[in-house]
């Protein structure tokens, strides 16, 4: 392995990689025969020829990335370009928690047994990009709370692209573990400086433990050149709360797999997003939620907006183990199309093996309600704003959730400008 | 004494199957094994012009490349094509022309069934196209329905008496090359049923068919073609029971409806086809393919009741290709023991202002595994398509499972869809709450499977009604009033 030559041999991980990497090239790409990706296709991706191994040098300034962030809350900072660490634009700690590099993690002693008990371990091993990933495996964040520690600040992690070299494929690994009681928020977005040929294969294990709560939000408003495949994977214990809020925005492909594993009772797994897409863009989510103990829950809601040759796929799958016993799990996808031209494909799946259960879900797909833009015409608003702020309306309630009020304000702004809405005042 | 969750639940699992018995009438049925000279040798049997024949060639030829389906989530040990006989036939072949020629055996049969010939024809007014084994022995009404220029009687008949009405139409909603099942049953179908009712006729009647599976080892294929010309009404009912069995039996029928302009077709079943002992063993292998094509402002609707077979694979759908044409799917499946169901329906959009409605009602109990697949498309060129779905699952026991598959694509912005699944148990509140007022428990859970299935028996006409909710006691006795 070329790859791992550049490494340090003695790796923990070594064996998991040369393992995933096999089981790579067993399984190949996805195709639109496997069931998980009928409605996405990766062939035109894959017709480039990426190159994975990043070019040294960088040259971005503070000032061209400034806006990416969340520049007016105090938080902690994890900032890679073209895959490699910027320790001029970041800000990582070990103050209490560690907010750091899981290269680093990888290879010192010291974190040698979290790497152990957590890396890779709940990372699909039958999933081809994962196990890419997986072999692949090189820089990401690490992230680790201790017992009954609050992280004091948000945790940005941030992963620039600004190569002009060709079509470049970009593999992140996250690693993030909160302990008993421990909270924290995380902040995640992925961008292109330059418009160019980027596909993204990102990996992130989140693991939460009794009690703990993690609030996960993605930012996916990138170039129209850019592609994402991003694999989430959460492991709960019992009583913790975890929710991940997905916000599509922007981006040639982008693909979510978000899981998660329940492994305790009384767990509240949240899982929301955005869509707003047009012009030939392509985001397809892909949940699961495997119920495999008592009396936890499951909450989903995923609204989509979908014009000009747009595609939105929903594929929701909710798996009750037979003694998950009351087990409460909702979901909901609601889809407008605002033209002819844009698609959707949804696909929600219960698969129940118990009977004390509550379990639901419901999809829409629909148009503007006629008497409500007529109230807001009638009343001297034109009809594209009308159509605008109806429009606002109708995805602005998935961010009641969202915890962090400065975040909350950006995506606010980001979906008004999608929208051509003006919200009144100035963020 | 109090009655239980818990009684019951040993009481659905101990329950035989009242329907097993089997008729001793000899048969005619041909050696075991597929080939070309098998399926010439039914064809020639059946006295098919030669378009038939090559028909069925073709449907063959098309079969041996392909593979059996494996995406459905049913698990079964696949049948062996080749020990099956294709085709049993009552060994008297001559047609009745009154009830007192009929194999008294036979009429006995259908009397343990509840099929009374005579007093359907008096009582019901229904015309009932027996089928055992695969031949139709006896069609009652033609006369009446003749004087409409409706046509109703077996396949076979129709393919040597209205030839080009049979040969423009069949294979035209499934092609022989569909699938798998549809297509192992154009090369073998034996008989089935076939209608057509000319423009602007109201059927006077509800037709109707009774299939069974007799003969041991034998597949069913049946074939139904049900052709309702512009304008025209018809309500078609199919209803099956079949004898206890220890070897699986399968039954691979194919059913096409075409509805012209402004043509309406009702076409329920009851399905009952003996689903295996309580080990699981035996039982039905149900592998149906059912459509029907909407010309413009034709309905078609579908109601099913499913409560036999072990195996049941299934999925009535519409393709609404005219504007302002209707689909409509009503279903409830029931599963007990070791029955596992895979069905639902699939609704085409390819017309303006098309629209259609979903509503599946799944009960489980026991081990069984109940699934609704369903998908709903929405082409580009389908201005204002509406369709509405609603998917619910009631599980009675721990050991069962619940799932749902629905598919909804759409690639048109005026198009208004709407679906919702539900799963949840009987609730112990609403148990009380009958309780309290002097239900007893078997009772109260009958009343309320009852209202868990009244929006789809409600669609059942009159005559099936009854019937169907007698199936519901069988396969939950007990819990179903």
């Amino acid at each position: 392995m070329a790859f791992e030559e550049q490494l340090d041999l003695s790796s923990t991980v070594h064996e998991i990689r040369t393992n995933s990497l096999k089981q790579f090239e067993a399984l190949g790409f996805p195709t639109k025969k496997d069931e998980a990706w009928k409605y996405t296709s990766l062939a035109k991706l894959l017709k480039n020829d990426y190159s994975i191994f990043p070019k040294k040098e960088t040259t971005t300034e503070l000032k061209d990335v400034k806006k990416y962030f969340l520049y007016d809350i105090d938080t902690y900072k994890v900032v890679f370009i073209d895959g490699i660490y910027s320790p001029f634009l970041s800000d990582t700690t070990h103050d209490g928690i560690d907010v750091c590099l899981l290269s680093a993690a990888l290879t010192k002693d010291k974190y040698k047994g979290t790497i152990e008990t957590y890396f890779n371990t709940i990372a699909k091993k039958d999933d081809s990009l994962t196990a890419l990933n997986t072999a692949f495996t090189k820089e990401g964040a690490y992230i680790y709370i201790p017992k009954s520690v609050v992280a004091e600040k948000p945790i940005q992690i941030l992963h620039f692209s600004t190569s002009e070299q060709g079509p470049m494929l970009l593999q992140p690994r996250n690693l993030i573990v909160a302990e008993e009681n421990a909270q924290v928020q995380i902040f995640e977005r992925h961008q292109s400086l330059v418009p160019h040929q980027v596909l993204t294969n990102a990996v992130t294990e989140i693991f939460a433990a009794e009690n703990a709560i993690v609030d996960y939000y993605k930012v996916q408003n990138d170039l129209d050149e850019a592609s994402l495949i991003d694999n989430t994977y959460v492991a709960q214990k019992g009583k913790s709360h975890v929710s991940v809020h997905t916000f599509s925005f922007g981006g040639q492909l982008i693909r979510n797999n978000l899981n998660f594993y329940q492994k305790g009772e009384y767990i509240d797994s949240t899982m929301k997003g955005i869509t707003i897409i047009g012009d030939r863009q392509h985001v397809d989510h892909y949940t699961l939620v495997d119920h495999a103990q008592p009396n936890c829950e499951s909450h989903q809601d995923y609204k989509g907006i979908y014009a000009d040759k747009s595609v939105g796929v929903f594929n929701g799958k909710i798996y009750v183990n037979q003694i998950a016993q009351k087990t409460n799990a909702f979901q909901k996808n609601n889809n407008i199309l605002l033209d002819n031209t844009a698609t959707i494909n949804t696909k929600p799946q219960l698969e129940i093996f118990a009977d004390d259960v509550k379990c639901s879900h419901g999809c829409t797909i629909g148009q503007l309600d006629e008497d409500a833009l007529f109230y807001l015409r009638s009343r001297g608003i034109p009809k594209r704003e009308a159509k605008g702020l109806l429009t606002y309306a109708f995805a602005n309630n998935v961010l009641e959730s969202v915890k962090i009020p400065a975040l909350k304000l950006r995506i606010n702004k980001l979906i008004a400008d999608k929208l051509g809405v003006s919200i009144g005042h100035d963020l | 004494m109090a009655y239980t969750e818990e009684e019951l639940k040993k009481e659905l699992e101990t329950k035989e199957y009242e329907y097993g018995f089997y008729t001793d009438i000899d048969s005619d049925t041909f050696p075991i094994g597929l080939n070309e000279d098998i399926v010439r040798a039914i064809s020639k049997r059946k006295e098919e012009p030669e378009w038939m024949t090559d028909w069925r060639l073709d449907a063959y030829r098309s079969w041996i490349e392909m593979k059996e389906p494996d995406w459905h989530n049913v698990k079964y040990k696949k049948p062996d094509f080749q020990a099956i006989s294709y085709y049993s036939a009552p060994s008297k072949k001559d047609k009745y022309e009154s009830l007192d020629e009929v194999d008294p055996e036979l009429l006995d049969t259908f009397k343990k069934l509840g099929i009374s010939l005579d007093e359907q024809k008096v009582l019901a007014g229904v015309a009932v196209d027996i089928v055992v084994d695969s031949v139709s022995v006896a069609t009652t009404f033609r006369d009446t329905l003749a004087k409409k220029g409706i046509i109703f009687c077996s396949i076979s008949e129709a393919i040597k008496e209205h030839p080009d009405l049979v040969r423009k139409y069949i294979g035209s909603v499934i092609p022989v090359k569909d699938n798998f099942y549809a297509a192992l049953n154009s090369a073998v179908f034996s008989d089935g049923s076939f209608c057509y009712i000319p423009k602007g006729v109201r059927c006077p009647m509800e037709l109707s068919t009774y299939f069974r599976i007799n003969q041991a080892g034998t597949g069913q294929f049946e074939r139904t073609l049900v052709i309702a010309d512009e304008s025209s009404y018809v309500s078609y009912l199919e209803g099956c029971t079949a004898p206890s069995r220890d070897e699986n039996q399968l039954h691979a029928a194919v059913v096409e409806l075409v509805a012209m302009d402004e043509a309406e077709i009702k076409y329920s079943t009851v399905q009952n086809w003996y689903p295996g002992n309580k080990e699981g063993k035996g039982g039905v292998f149900n592998f149906v393919t059912k459509r029907g094509i909407c010309h413009n402002s034709a309905k078609i609707s579908w109601t099913q009741v499913e409560t036999g077979s072990a195996v049941t694979w299934k999925y009535p759908s519409c393709i609404l290709k005219g504007d302002n044409s209707i689909g409509e799917f009503y279903s409830i499946a029931v599963t007990n023991n070791f029955q596992q169901a895979d069905t639902g329906t699939k609704m085409i959009h390819l017309g303006k202002n098309t629209r259609s409605t979903i509503i599946s009602k799944g009960i489980s109990a026991g081990r069984s595994q109940n699934s609704y697949r369903g998908l709903v498309q929405v082409h580009p060129n389908a201005t204002n398509a509406r369709n509405f779905s609603q998917c619910d699952s009631l599980l009675m026991g721990d050991q069962c499972g619940a799932h749902t598959f629905p598919y909804i694509e759409v690639k048109n912005n005026s198009a208004q869809i709407e679906h919702e699944a539900t799963t949840s148990k009987i609730g112990e509140d609403q148990i009380f709450y009958c309780n309290q007022r002097g239900i007893d428990t078997e009772k109260a859970i009958a009343l309320i499977v009852n209202g868990f299935s009244k929006e789809v028996l409600n669609k059942l006409p009159m005559e099936f009604a009854v019937e169907a909710q007698k199936l519901l006691e069988i396969s939950l006795e007990g819990s179903v009033g």
